[in-house]
């Protein structure tokens, strides 16, 4: 059951809109990878919001669906819509594998684990031939003259608003997904197993599976992301998928966002993408790396002050105007 | 021979990840932070050592305590400034304000000293070399080795023997109890991160005398402390150690005998193994 689908529908309405107001490259750049990582953000979300494992290894199943897609195009010229299920489905197999033994480890070993596992891709990837190793892959262009439908199929656009609507519809079918699962049997036994693993066991959960089902379901949705962003940018290789950094932007933008939350990763994003992009784009020409010192700056400032994330303010707002509306004798909600 | 060269590189090696990863363990152990500016403390150790040297000539092992002040202070303002107002948040907060932290860091450190690779070449050990029968090691190797060595048995006696020692030991076991006992656990917190300064300073002026200074330099080495830190046990010296240990010598033997292209694969996929024997680290409870 989807609970809230009226919010739901009117937050992709407005995504939906957005870019009928500007025709600016570098806006609509900003809301596609707004959608794309509020869309990893979902997936995480999953494991670490619902199911309370945290992950710092997510960037291997972004590279993976990225490197799927790309390498079936690149050197059979498949579609890369095909790649995109592929990449999922190897992505959902790697996630399974890793996670088996994983989920034995508790808290922080479980997270080095993940990213442990990350590091590992990587290296494979970076001295793996069929996939071009280190040089990386430049997905091959295909015919300036070609009709929508085969760049449909093709995935490749010489505009940016088609991928607008490709990246909203996954976002939207994630969050659809996510939404039903917050609210079905699933969700509830995720929760249970975030706030104790002991007691989750003792009322007949197995943690084990249900664990490893929001892993592979999340591994999944993480691949299609890598899929599209691969398309998108037509360039990939294993340092930039699979680094760490990916993985830290999807943990900060839903930790910051409100982390356990459906609506926390794309709050988090329509914050940190358009803010990491403007200040790229305002002051990363001059390569002195003033852009990420400001955005690195901005990072600390938020979790020092406002450390339960940007949906803390909008709970401390929607607080008050409770009691200003009840005039001051609303209940005051006990604050933990 | 070229077995016994690879061992002995191997050895020394983990004896300077060692130094790295007891500051990242202290951190972790006693305050439940994952300190993502590990490895930019680590880097701007470097840098201070190479300024020492670049403008007032003074040898990296002279410019060692320098380095080990810059930093202890560095690490006590981290604490006050950030991690104090954030210790407290729920979840995984803090460490994205040390990820913020360690972003800003590195960026402020090319933007003042641009991303240029820089050496201190003429340093006192620079060039000089030991043979002991046919394996030859580098005198900057061994001197950073044998610091590394004594700096972490120094902190081992402080966390056993001294009154603060044992007070931060308190604070890790349990914070609440700590504060009954008259301990002042802000004041525990604060030193801590200090000393986990000191380490990365000591260790960045050690290794500044055979590793290339850049902003990005302590990147690589943050993330292979993480998996020694946790290979050794949360919290735990001793396991910092012998992780390190495990981690050099993996490297260099699996750089030797499967190609250096797989030696980091090889460094995590020891951790991933290990850790299924002992899910808590090696010396972990």
């Amino acid at each position: 059951m989807v609970k809230n689908k009226k919010a739901l529908f009117i937050l992709i309405a407005v995504l939906a809109l957005l870019p009928l107001f500007t025709q600016t490259k570098a806006l609509l750049n900003a809301i596609i990878l707004l959608l794309i990582f509020a869309t990893l953000g979902e997936a995480w979300n999953l494991i670490t919001g619902f199911a309370g494992q945290t992950s710092f290894g997510h960037a291997a199943f972004f590279g993976i669906g990225a490197y799927a897609s790309a390498v079936i195009f690149y050197r059979y010229g498949v579609t890369p819509w095909l790649g995109m299920v592929l990449g999922g489905i190897i992505a959902s197999i790697i996630a399974g594998i890793m996670s088996y033994p994983c989920f034995r480890l508790k808290g922080h070993y479980f997270a080095i684990a993940t990213l442990a596992v990350a590091e590992i891709i990587k290296q494979i990837f970076v001295s793996w031939n069929y996939v071009e190793g280190a040089t990386g892959i430049s997905i091959p262009i295909i015919h300036r003259s070609s009709g929508f439908a085969q760049r449909l199929f093709y995935l490749q656009f010489n505009d940016k608003l088609p991928w607008v609507y490709i990246c909203l519809m996954l976002f939207a079918l994630v969050i659809f997904l996510c939404s039903y699962l917050e609210n079905s049997k699933m969700g509830y036994y995720l929760k249970a197993i975030r706030e104790s693993h002991e007691v989750a066991e003792a009322i007949g959960i197995n943690p084990t599976n249900y664990k490893l089902y929001a892993m592979i379901i999340s591994a999944f949705i993480s691949a299609l992301c890598g899929s599209i962003y691969a398309q998108y940018i037509l360039y990939i290789d294993p340092f930039m998928m699979f680094s760490l950094d990916i993985s830290m932007k999807i943990v900060l933008l839903t930790v910051l966002g409100g982390i356990g939350n459906i609506y926390g990763p794309i709050i988090g994003a329509a914050i940190f993408i358009p803010l990491s992009e403007f200040t790229r784009i305002k002051l990363g020409g001059s390569g002195t790396g003033i852009d990420l010192m400001i955005y690195g700056l901005v990072i600390v400032l938020i979790t020092c002050f406002q450390p339960k994330g940007v949906i803390g303010i909008v709970e401390m707002l929607a607080n008050k105007y409770k009691r200003q509306k009840t005039g001051g004798e609303g209940k005051i909600e006990a604050t933990s | 021979m070229i077995i016994g060269q690879i061992i002995a590189n191997g050895i020394l090696m983990g004896f300077i990840y060692a130094l790295v990863a007891v500051g990242l363990t202290l951190t972790w152990g006693v305050m439940d932070i994952i300190n993502f500016a590990h490895g930019e403390f680590l880097m701007i150790g470097m840098y201070t050592a190479f300024w020492m040297f670049t403008l007032f000539a003074l040898d990296p092992l002279a410019a060692l305590p320098v380095c080990i002040a810059v930093l202890f202070i560095l690490g006590i303002l981290t604490y006050t400034g950030i991690i104090k107002r954030v210790i407290n948040a729920p979840g995984l907060t803090a460490l994205l304000a040390t990820f913020g932290f360690s972003m800003f860091l590195k960026n402020f450190a090319q933007y003042l000293w641009t991303p240029n690779y820089r050496y201190i070449n003429e340093a006192l050990v620079s060039g000089k070399s030991l043979g002991l029968g046919s394996v030859v090691i580098g005198m900057p190797q061994i001197v950073a080795a044998i610091g590394s060595i004594i700096l972490t048995i120094v902190i081992m006696a402080f966390m056993d023997r001294t009154r603060t020692g044992k007070a931060i030991q308190a604070t890790a076991l349990n914070k609440n109890t700590a504060l009954l006992m008259g301990i002042n656990t802000k004041k525990m917190y604060a030193i801590t991160f200090g000393l986990s300064g000191a380490c990365v300073g000591a260790a960045g002026a050690l290794m500044s005398t055979f590793f290339p200074i850049y902003p990005a330099s302590g990147a690589l080495y943050s993330i292979i402390a993480f998996v020694i830190v946790a290979l050794g046990g949360f919290g735990n010296i001793k396991g910092a150690l012998f992780g390190g240990l495990i981690i050099g010598l993996t490297e260099a033997l699996g750089g030797y005998f499967l190609g250096t292209q797989f030696k980091y694969a090889l460094v995590f996929l020891i951790y991933l193994i290990v850790i299924q024997v002992r899910p808590k680290g090696l010396f972990g409870w």
